[in-house]
């Protein structure tokens, strides 16, 4: 390679590495806020403040959905397997709102440490199958 | 072999080349977006979660992998210019960026048609959403420094230092639902481990891949030889094209 040609090849390289440092830094910076949720380990644990709107993200506790039979209100446990959050919610869920499934709630905690959530959000998993296959599957496990 | 490159790098080579190309893409572009489109809309079978609403994914996922793809073409293409001053390689950057934010555009609105009924929402400023938000951003600045410019020369080293910059944003995008927890989910076939996707679900959804890049190579072909067409214009090989009754100077041969 010709020196110039290198030359400008190292530039690149500076360009790159002193980008990436940079957003490294950023990234560093802003550390616990690029996460979407706490999980209910980290909320109690660190013993999340009651006055602030927060994401919780965990499982739905399999047993623990109570629907009020006159209004939208729904009460369900939020867990992670080793702590757990319980949640108020009135309004629509989304469709795929259920027993053992991800789900983020945002809202905030009060004195009871119960989650008054505004909005709650289902996540779904990476996996896509037929449901004839989905249903063996568990049948096996 | 480095002749041969330099060969291939010559705009009025690349014109003709790329001529006898285009067709070809095309065709086998319908071939893989028919039997995409037919066996990932009609014969693959239904999500055990989502139903029928998880097909959005084989627009999403072409799209979204394409805006990332797209993107490191043209880092490529940047460096390449940066160093050996190429000029198609910087042609084949403009040429990219407009087809590039377009994917971007598709992937963001057909995951928020995805989003509203399984999610929830729309939107939401989680790392994945954001880091492809900044993406489309990017291709915006880059489209917009490039017309800013007067010169071809001076935009073509402004864009390539913009998009070298922009190149952070790719590991970002990939692997923020590892780095941190998103709603959304992570990824299912891009990773080292066997996909988490039935065969029937995923030769449909690779199928859309391949063509989706067809699509994009015919396209970027198209507008680079129309590129090449306007920055040569003053070549003889580019008038015996648009003229080719007035056998003037250097006429004849091709």
């Amino acid at each position: 390679m010709k020196p110039h040609r290198k030359k400008r090849l190292y530039m690149i390289l500076v360009i790159l590495l002193g980008v990436t440092l940079s957003a490294s830094l950023a990234i560093y910076a802003l550390g616990q806020n690029m996460n979407l949720y706490f999980t209910p380990s980290q909320a109690i644990v660190n013993k999340a403040p009651t006055d602030k709107t927060l994401r919780i993200g965990g499982l739905v506790k399999e047993g623990s959905v109570k629907r009020d039979s006159n209004s939208l209100k729904v009460n369900f446990t939020l867990t992670d397997h080793s702590y757990e959050i319980p949640v108020q919610y009135t309004g629509i869920l989304p469709a795929l709102f259920r027993e053992g499934q991800g789900i983020v709630a945002q809202g905030k905690l009060n004195v009871a440490g119960v989650l008054i959530a505004d909005q709650v959000l289902a996540k779904h998993d990476e996996k896509y199958m037929p449901p004839n296959i989905s249903a063996v599957r568990e049948g096996s496990e | 072999m480095w002749k041969r490159l330099h060969q291939f790098a010559s705009p009025k080579f690349f014109y003709h080349f790329s001529g006898h190309l285009i067709p070809w893409l095309w065709g086998a572009f319908a071939i893989f977006l028919i039997y995409g489109l037919i066996s990932g809309l009609l014969f693959a079978p239904p999500d055990y979660q989502q139903g029928d609403a998880y097909r959005i994914i084989y627009v999403h996922v072409p799209a979204a992998s394409l805006s990332l793809m797209v993107f490191s073409v043209m880092g490529t293409m940047s460096i390449i210019y940066l160093i050996w001053r190429i000029k198609l390689a910087d042609v084949v950057a403009t040429a990219s960026a407009s087809i590039g934010a377009w994917f971007t555009f598709l992937a963001l609105v057909t995951g928020a048609i995805w989003g509203k009924p399984m999610w929830g929402t729309w939107w939401i400023w989680d790392a994945r959403l954001t880091s492809e938000l900044i993406l489309l951003f990017l291709y915006l600045g880059v489209i917009a420094l490039r017309n800013a410019m007067k010169t071809p020369d001076t935009a073509a080293r402004a864009v390539s230092v913009l998009t070298l910059v922009g190149l952070v944003d790719l590991p970002i995008i990939h692997y923020s639902v590892d780095w941190w927890n998103t709603l959304h989910q992570k990824a299912t076939i891009l990773k080292l481990a066997k996909p988490d996707i039935a065969p029937s679900m995923l030769y449909p959804l690779l199928a859309m891949m391949v063509a989706f890049f067809l699509y994009y190579c015919a396209l970027m072909l198209m507008r680079v030889r129309i590129e090449l067409l306007e920055r040569e214009k003053r070549a003889d090989w580019v008038k015996n094209i648009l003229y080719p009754s007035t056998n003037g100077i250097g006429a004849s041969k091709d």
